[in-house]
């Protein structure tokens, strides 16, 4: 057996969190494609696995498990052992930080910069008329007010939860990803210390790899 | 010193961080944050939550924290509550699943309606009668999973009861004091597991407080 199953699409961003945790520990894995241009995520067969009907979703033996942040936490607490640790549960203070900054991205960060990604790259595909420029442009200034606050932060430690890479570093890299394809990437160059955090973290091998699939077929 | 929780009892996210303290039954004070005057914006306030929000959360030991799941996780954790099931990988996993979905899926459509119909009066605005009935669609379609989840299981996450259920409380709360309230007598098992929550002294003390 060994191994777990990912059922999911290497392009979409929420995929490619848990992927970025399973490269980071290197865990043994198969990617099952789901297509949400098909909407097989909202076949029977996937909403046994997911009753949201969204990708991505998580098989380990009898365990099923979806929302890709809960499958990130899972898939770093069982490989632990492999020596990265990006939860930090052995020390409190540290893994509340890892806590702070996940739930940061989440519900700040997350909004702010999803509606430009949507617009950008979906709207035109998906519904055929060009993006809706005053959601981009009152995204940007939401995220601009994001990346002032990043930029405090990260001014006054070297990653989000503290001197060390986590989970909550990790979880930026989907969506961002996507935006630094944009004509709006420039923004970040107004926040030295996040770009600095940005080149850092996209240098990492699981990242490089992670990266690729997404820009794929 | 002891525990503080900045900002007030009735605002959501402040009542999720005290059903946490309520359950495990620690000591704390809960310290005003006045929006009128714009004291959330404040540096003072800023130190202690960057985004300018609440709550905010200060421990003794220097801790500092904000985002009202993860003050929950960190308090659940030092008093070792059983509410996370971190002694058990799968079980944790799937409480952590629910816990998601709660932010992710329900508490968006349940706070649109809750907003709409109880804070915009409070302010003079007018209730947008169409944002509550799409809402109200999607929130069906929500209780429509748990209702499946919640005839195969007692709680979200399984069996027991965990973080996961609890973290519905403060939307819930709000949203059983609006005429939509009924919306739930369509999900038997939805119903019972709301009863059974509001049923735990913890959650009792809480909406005291709340409601105070």
């Amino acid at each position: 057996m060994g191994g777990v199953k990912l059922y999911g699409s290497p392009m979409s961003t929420c995929t490619a969190r848990v992927l970025l945790c399973l490269e980071e520990v290197g865990a043994e894995y198969e990617l099952v494609p789901v297509s949400t241009l098909t909407g097989e995520q909202k076949s029977p067969a996937h909403l046994a696995r997911n009753p949201f009907g969204q990708i991505p979703a998580l098989e380990d033996g009898d365990l099923m498990l979806f929302e890709s942040r809960a499958i990130s936490r899972y898939v770093l607490r069982k490989y632990q052992a492999s020596g990265a640790d990006l939860l930090k549960e052995e020390n409190f203070a540290e893994s509340a930080l890892v806590d702070v900054w996940l739930e940061a991205e989440a519900q700040q960060y997350n909004p702010a910069i999803q509606p430009i990604i949507f617009q950008f790259f979906v709207v035109p595909k998906r519904f055929g008329v060009s993006p809706d420029q005053a959601i981009i442009d009152s995204s940007l200034e939401k995220l601009k007010k994001m990346l002032e606050v990043y930029e405090v932060r990260l001014s006054k430690s070297k990653y989000l939860a503290g001197d060390f890479f986590s989970l909550a570093d990790l979880s930026h890299f989907p969506y961002t990803k996507y935006f630094m394809a944009t004509p709006y990437a420039s923004v970040f160059e107004s926040y030295p210390h996040v770009k600095a955090w940005w080149d850092d973290i996209t240098s990492r091998p699981a990242f490089k790899k992670v990266a690729a699939s997404m820009h794929g077929s | 010193m002891g525990i503080k929780v900045y900002g007030l009892t009735k605002t959501t996210n402040v009542a999720r961080v005290l059903i946490s303290l309520e359950e495990v039954g620690a000591d704390y004070e809960v310290v005003p944050v006045d929006f009128a005057t714009g004291e959330h914006k404040s540096q003072s306030h800023l130190t202690r939550n960057p985004f300018g929000q609440v709550p905010a959360f200060q421990d003794d030991n220097d801790v500092m924290l904000f985002e009202s799941r993860a003050i929950s996780r960190y308090i659940l954790r030092k008093y070792k509550s059983d509410l996370l099931r971190e002694d058990d990988i799968k079980e944790a996993a799937l409480v952590d699943v629910w816990v998601d979905v709660e932010y992710g899926q329900y508490n968006a459509p349940a706070s649109a309606i809750c907003y709409n119909v109880i804070v915009k009066p409070m302010h003079g605005e007018e209730v947008d009668q169409q944002v509550v009935d799409t809402n109200l669609e999607k929130l069906k379609k929500v209780l429509e999973v748990y209702e499946a989840r919640l005839s195969q299981y007692k709680y979200l996450a399984g069996d027991f009861i965990s973080f996961a259920d609890l973290s519905h409380v403060p939307c819930t709360y709000y949203l059983m004091l609006t005429q939509y309230k009924s919306v739930f007598d369509s999900y038997p098992h939805v119903k019972a597991w709301w009863e059974a929550i509001m049923a735990r002294p913890s959650i009792k003390k809480v909406f005291d407080i709340m409601s105070a």
